[in-house]
């Protein structure tokens, strides 16, 4: 950061050692077949998918063994060639250790794929035949996000989107995924990129990539040359430049208001390595079975980008990349908002875009102490938010507090945590805070449908009883006007 | 393969798994280390008394946080090694005249840290800055002593008390030193002699008025004489970004732009801009006293804002007030406005409006 930048630069963020080097220069690595993979049922937001083989059956690589089930969700393919050996249980990538669906495959090391055929020109397709052939692929946002890549584009086709973001920014220190793939497959996310554009709609493609990627961004734009209407932008390096709504408002200068979607100020973000998969779904018919990942951090005697298969094992990855030390701490993700792993037999999932195996020292933060409010969280929030007061609030129990002070506006990107120099943990504050609003709420929603089911209940016994009173009320006058009609004639008889 | 066992995580899970900030005692430290200089400036200019009643002061202000913290079951020595109670007492001592008695130094470090911090509770707490409240405690309950300053008697002159001297006259055993070298400070002088009805202009051409030199050679407390090292620390603090700019700028701008106007309508009435900024606790106030995170708000514009009220209000009371000095006053009651400020002066939201309303969607071109 220079002098400059500190008075006239973008005031949010931080400036973390971005440790990327000498990870993201080692040429990329193919992970060597390991002998099983457990391919976990849910690697993307929303729906489970649904396993469509049975434990003994053989599969190719490529073949669909989970259909998506559900509006939001996403299939799963095999990503080697083998036997499906049980569809059991694995331990989810999240901290608690819980374990999740998988379908486990023992590879046959042949690796052979299954008869693809390419649909033919992309660009000849309509666009909602893109959208329905990414879904298939099983393609998702790789960027951490994990949401379906067709959802995302059939709503910019309908916001009628102008402009596709690609976010090249990987501000995450250490991480280089997405650096080694526009190094190396430039032309595949330029390709992938177009594909995008043509399925939203969109007149024009920018893509950020922070200028601490100088390789990148040469490669990126020799590759983008012949299109006019990609434009490669170097981004200042500054965490979080890869968020989408910080990356749209340096990029176009479009603010996301808050209760928006970025589409509905006519911009989507998509990454750099969605849009390689895109470009491998459409143009080689292949789905998503393989990602890069970064393999980093001081416990590591060579840290580097791998190719690896989904539901190869954490364990697998960091053998290849050799221990030189038990780690620390291990990560999924980037050390800013990546998730700690309970331990190393989890799997690789879609949107795992690192593993990092760092040692003490560099997990090392501050002892807890006191709020001494320096405002140091205030002048990092990239969201313009007063973190020290939300943490104070949810500290006191004032929920209420909290969100008044934007608890909802809060990307979790931990910039705040990072320079706090009482060294609290801002964001796992905020964490708790959101669980326990949205405990709340579903309470509140319970005791709303109970209450509801009683009002109805209530109403249906009144409106029974009302019922059957009026039956009987119109029996026992039918029953007195057969009686009068029986002894009118006798009156008039008498009369 | 079975794959290799790991330790279990540490307990804390929630990202960021990296730091940036070296702890609340590495910026202590850099406080202290950027008023070294001037310390040291002040031992030398005004010998051994006031290296005794420094120590004094810091170690009671140490000894009562210490007190209280085991009061309230906390960890004591882990607590106090932050750094933070002994620069409250230090920043303290640097506004005491120099050769005040033991008792100033004492009763002052306790009130900074028992009184002012601790009841409120603690470390990040308080309202108000300790060591301002204990001064201020100290200038109403003892305006004798606290308005007694000396000469400077360089260590190593004739007639500068040595090591044991100075330790007698602090802790009182050499009755009758003081009055050998009583002097008045710049704006001491300035104030009783306008009170006297002798114009400014008048009043600094007598010889037997204080000096007033960019060397620091001149009455007053141990923070006030050497105001260009005090600035030059400050500065240090401002290139490390452990102080930002806007409270230190703000606060001299607000002493120095009505100090200038007024200057220059009626110069016997009111002293020029320069002597406002390195007479009496400005520069400490703007870049040691002020600047604290605790009491002061915690946006830039806020920052501004309060730096902005320090500055007029230290003048308005240097000019108007009772006190020759008005630093620790105006610092005061500045601090009380620090929530207001907090409360009105948030920053916009990304996303939202000033008021917090989500922008409307028409900024699509």
């Amino acid at each position: 950061m220079g002098v400059l930048d500190r008075f006239f630069g973008p005031s949010w963020g931080v400036h973390p050692d971005d440790r990327k080097r000498p990870a993201a220069d080692a040429p990329l690595r193919r992970l060597p077949l390991p002998e099983r993979l457990y391919v976990p049922l849910q690697q993307h937001v929303g729906g489970a998918a649904r396993p469509v083989v049975l434990a003994g059956q053989k599969v190719l690589k490529g073949q669909l063994i989970a259909e998506a089930q559900g509006g939001i969700s996403a299939p799963v393919h095999a990503p080697t060639s083998g036997r499906v050996l049980a569809i059991g249980e694995i331990t989810a990538p999240h901290p608690s250790g819980l374990t999740q669906a998988a379908i486990i495959l023992a590879s046959d090391g042949e690796e052979r794929w299954i008869d693809a055929e390419p649909p033919g020109d992309p660009f000849a397709l309509p666009a909602e035949e893109i959208a329905r052939l990414t879904a298939a692929a099983g393609v998702v946002g790789l960027g951490g996000a994990t949401f379906p890549a067709a959802v995302k584009f059939n709503l910019g086709r309908r916001l009628k989107v102008d402009t596709l973001i690609v976010n090249g920014g990987e501000c995450e220190p250490y991480l280089s995924a997405d650096d080694a793939v526009m190094r190396h497959r430039a032309a595949e996310v330029v390709d992938g990129l177009r594909i995008v554009m043509h399925a939203i709609g969109a007149r024009q493609a920018l893509v950020g990539i922070e200028d601490n990627k100088p390789e990148a961004l040469a490669a990126m734009r020799a590759a983008a040359a012949p299109h006019g209407d990609v434009a490669i932008r170097a981004v200042p390096a500054r965490y979080p430049m890869g968020s989408d709504k910080q990356l749209i408002q340096v990029l176009t200068g479009r603010e996301v208001p808050a209760d928006a979607r970025a589409a509905e100020v006519g911009v989507l973000v998509h990454n750099v390595s969605t849009c390689a998969a895109v470009h491998r779904a459409l143009r080689r018919g292949e789905p998503l079975v393989e990602r890069i990942v970064t393999l980093n951090g001081g416990a590591l005697r060579a840290p580097g980008n791998l190719v690896a298969p989904l539901g190869a094992l954490v364990a697998d990855l960091l053998a290849c990349a050799g221990m030189a030390e038990p780690p620390a701490r291990l990560i999924l993700g980037g050390p800013m908002m990546g998730t700690p792993l309970p331990h190393a037999d989890v799997p690789l999932v879609k949107g795992a875009s690192g593993i990092l195996a760092l040692t003490a020292a560099e997990a090392a933060r501050p002892p807890e102490g006191p709020c001494i409010r320096c405002g140091s969280c205030t002048r990092a929030c990239p969201m313009g938010l007063l973190p020290l007061e939300m943490a104070g609030r949810i500290r006191a129990g004032d929920l209420a507090g909290a969100t008044g002070f934007g608890l909802s506006d809060c990307i979790s990107c931990g910039c705040c945590a990072y320079v706090c120099p009482s060294g609290i943990p801002l964001v796992q504050y905020f964490s708790h805070a959101r669980g326990e609003l949205a405990a709340a709420e579903r309470a509140r929603l319970r005791g709303d449908a109970a209450r509801r089911l009683a009002e109805q209940r209530r109403q249906r016994l009144e409106r029974e009883a009302r019922e059957k009173a009026a039956a009987a009320a119109r029996r026992k006058a039918e029953r007195d006007a057969a009686k009068a009609r029986a002894s009118a004639p006798a009156e008039a008889v008498s009369g | 393969m079975k794959p290799a066992a790991f330790p279990a995580p540490a307990l804390a899970v929630a990202a960021p798994h990296v730091g940036g900030a070296a702890g609340v005692a590495h910026v202590m430290t850099w406080v202290m280390l950027a008023l070294a200089p001037a310390t040291l400036f002040g031992f030398w200019l005004y010998g051994w008394p006031a290296v005794h009643l420094w120590w004094i002061t810091v170690l009671f202000a140490a000894t009562g946080e210490g007190i209280c913290l085991r009061l309230a079951g906390r960890p004591a020595l882990v607590t106090l090694r932050d750094g933070s109670a002994v620069l409250t007492g230090w920043l303290l001592a640097l506004s005491l005249p120099p050769w005040a008695p033991w008792w100033i130094g004492a009763c002052g470090g306790l009130f900074a840290t028992v009184i002012a911090k601790q009841v409120f509770g603690g470390l990040g707490q308080n309202l108000f800055n300790p060591a301002m409240v204990a001064r201020v405690a100290l200038l109403i309950s003892f305006p004798v002593p606290m308005t007694l300053w000396v000469a400077p008697l360089p260590l190593g002159s004739a007639g500068a008390p040595g090591f044991v001297a100075g330790l007698q006259l602090t802790l009182g055993a050499l009755p009758g030193a003081l009055d050998a070298v009583a002097s008045a400070s710049v704006l001491g002088h300035a104030k009783t002699e306008l009170a006297r009805g002798v114009d400014l202009l008048q009043a600094f051409a007598v010889p037997s008025a204080p000096t007033f030199g960019l060397d620091g050679m001149r009455a007053g407390s141990l923070g006030e004489s050497a105001s260009l090292l005090i600035a030059g620390g400050g500065l240090v603090l401002l290139a490390r970004g452990i102080i930002g700019w806007q409270i230190p700028l703000a606060m001299l701008a607000g002493i120095a732009l009505p100090a200038a106007a007024l200057h220059a309508l009626d110069p016997a009435r009111h002293l020029d801009a320069a002597s406002h900024l390195l007479a009496g606790g400005t520069m400490l106030g703007a870049f040691f006293i002020a600047t604290d995170y605790v009491t002061s708000p915690n946006t830039r514009t806020g920052q501004l804002l309060f730096g902005a009220g320090v500055g007029l209000l230290t003048f308005v009371i240097r000019s108007w007030g009772g006190y020759p000095e008005g630093v620790a006053f105006a610092v005061l009651l500045m601090n009380a406005l620090v929530p207001v400020i907090d409360r009105y002066l948030r920053p916009r939201a990304h996303g939202r409006d000033r008021r917090g309303r989500p922008l409307d969607i028409a900024q699509r071109p």
